[in-house]
């Protein structure tokens, strides 16, 4: 079948299987910032943008997208750099495979939330799961990103 | 793995119920679960374009669309503010907001499933579902019924007055809860749901008046308990006792 929809502000066109996960469409439309963890909707690293909300690509039927906007990492790069350099200056990058998920839920939660509490902030990055850091960095390079605009 | 030969997006109700009479093909709701197991389907009979994705608001009642995502129960103003934040509490340990902005409504209640949040929170109020063809029931019916081929259309949530609390027990924070409990209070009565017992959730209807702490462990012994993987029958017997008191104390100290 075909779709049409908005990737990364530019009309496309795709023909997909009826079972194509979303996931699998963007990587095949080379945004390889969109990783393949878990698959039972629990990691996070696949999260991209369907019509401006955080949604599991790895859950989502690819069919599903058409009509949509869709938005990944390599479509918010000036953003997301600036995120990954407050995530780099704290040491919270590590191996660096959660980063592009967790870095589309944090400018998810810049856009819903006007200036969140840690305990809201944990609450919605719950679903971004790291392996190496702890989170503890990645919570005060987060946090830092969200005051850069109060203390500047 | 979730395999299917055709999608299809239905461009009427009617539409949608004749392809799901077939055995062989399945509605979608968010397919969180869906995708979960094994299954080749024909044809996978998606409803989201037939604006059934809204929550309406009248002095009467909420009406939310089966194509609703968790996360629109969790942040709705009205119902939120009218229910004492019920919804956003049983929602908000689902997983995460990616999870709940996926998740629908009518694919947590339709499925009645022996974890739900989502099922605990609407039964000890006042609520209802549209079935497509079997008509308005209430869902302390509709969570014994068998599962059929219908589908469910919207969630109606009467505006009764009820005031209500609701929590859960979870072994880590976005793991499927080891008890849920909900308990709403109306003039002379308690209505206590228990959830992930893990059987589906059940409602007891109990007459106010006597302690909360009596009242709660008579409530926890209306409900079965068995054991799985995240604990026993007993210590959720105990859990709920202790949960039910909660929350009545809760709802009689905002009265108070």
């Amino acid at each position: 079948m075909k779709i049409q929809m908005t990737l990364n502000g530019k009309l496309t066109t795709a023909v997909i299987e009826p079972d194509m996960l979303l996931l699998d469409l963007l990587r095949e439309k080379g945004c390889y910032s969109v990783k393949r963890g878990c698959e039972t909707s629990n990691c996070g690293l696949c999260t991209v943008w369907m019509n401006g909300k955080p949604v599991l690509s790895c859950s989502v039927l690819a069919a599903r997208a058409d009509g949509a906007e869709i938005t990944t990492l390599e479509g918010l790069q000036e953003e997301a750099a600036e995120v990954g350099a407050f995530l780099a200056a704290e040491g919270a990058d590590q191996c660096g495979f959660c980063s592009p998920g967790l870095i589309m839920n944090v400018l998810a939660m810049e856009r819903e939330l006007s200036d969140p509490s840690y305990e809201e902030i944990l609450e919605y990055l719950s679903e971004n799961l790291c392996r190496c850091t702890g989170y503890m960095s990645q919570m005060r390079a987060i946090e830092a990103y969200l005051n850069r605009k109060k203390e500047g | 793995m979730f395999r299917v030969k055709e999608y299809v997006r239905a461009e009427s109700l009617e539409t949608a119920y004749q392809l799901n009479q077939k055995r062989s093909n399945v509605l979608l709701g968010g397919m969180m679960w869906l995708k979960m197991g094994r299954n080749y389907k024909a044809a996978a009979i998606d409803l989201s374009g037939l604006g059934l994705d809204t929550i309406q608001e009248d002095e009467e009642a909420f009406s939310i669309g089966c194509m609703c995502s968790l996360r629109q129960l969790e942040v709705h103003p009205g119902l939120n503010q009218y229910f004492d934040g019920v919804f956003r509490e049983c929602t908000r340990s689902i997983v995460g907001v990616q999870f709940r902005n996926g998740a629908t409504v009518g694919g947590s209640v339709f499925g009645r499933y022996g974890f739900s949040d989502v099922l605990t929170c609407l039964l000890m109020l006042d609520t209802s579902v549209e079935l497509y063809k079997g008509g308005i029931v209430p869902l302390t019916e509709f969570v014994e019924m068998p599962y059929d081929r219908d589908i469910l259309v919207r969630v109606i949530v009467k505006k009764d007055g009820r005031k209500a609390a609701y929590t859960s027990q979870r072994r880590s924070k976005t793991d499927f809860p080891l008890i849920a409990c909900g308990v709403a209070k109306k003039e002379d009565q308690w209505y206590v749901t228990v959830g992930a017992r893990p059987a589906k959730a059940a409602l007891a209807v109990l007459p106010a008046g006597a302690p909360a702490d009596r009242l709660a462990l008579e409530a926890a012994e209306r409900f079965s308990y068995g054991d799985n993987m995240r604990g026993s029958g007993e210590y959720r017997k105990h859990l709920a006792g202790v949960c039910i008191r909660r929350l009545m104390e809760q709802l009689n100290g905002e009265e108070a």
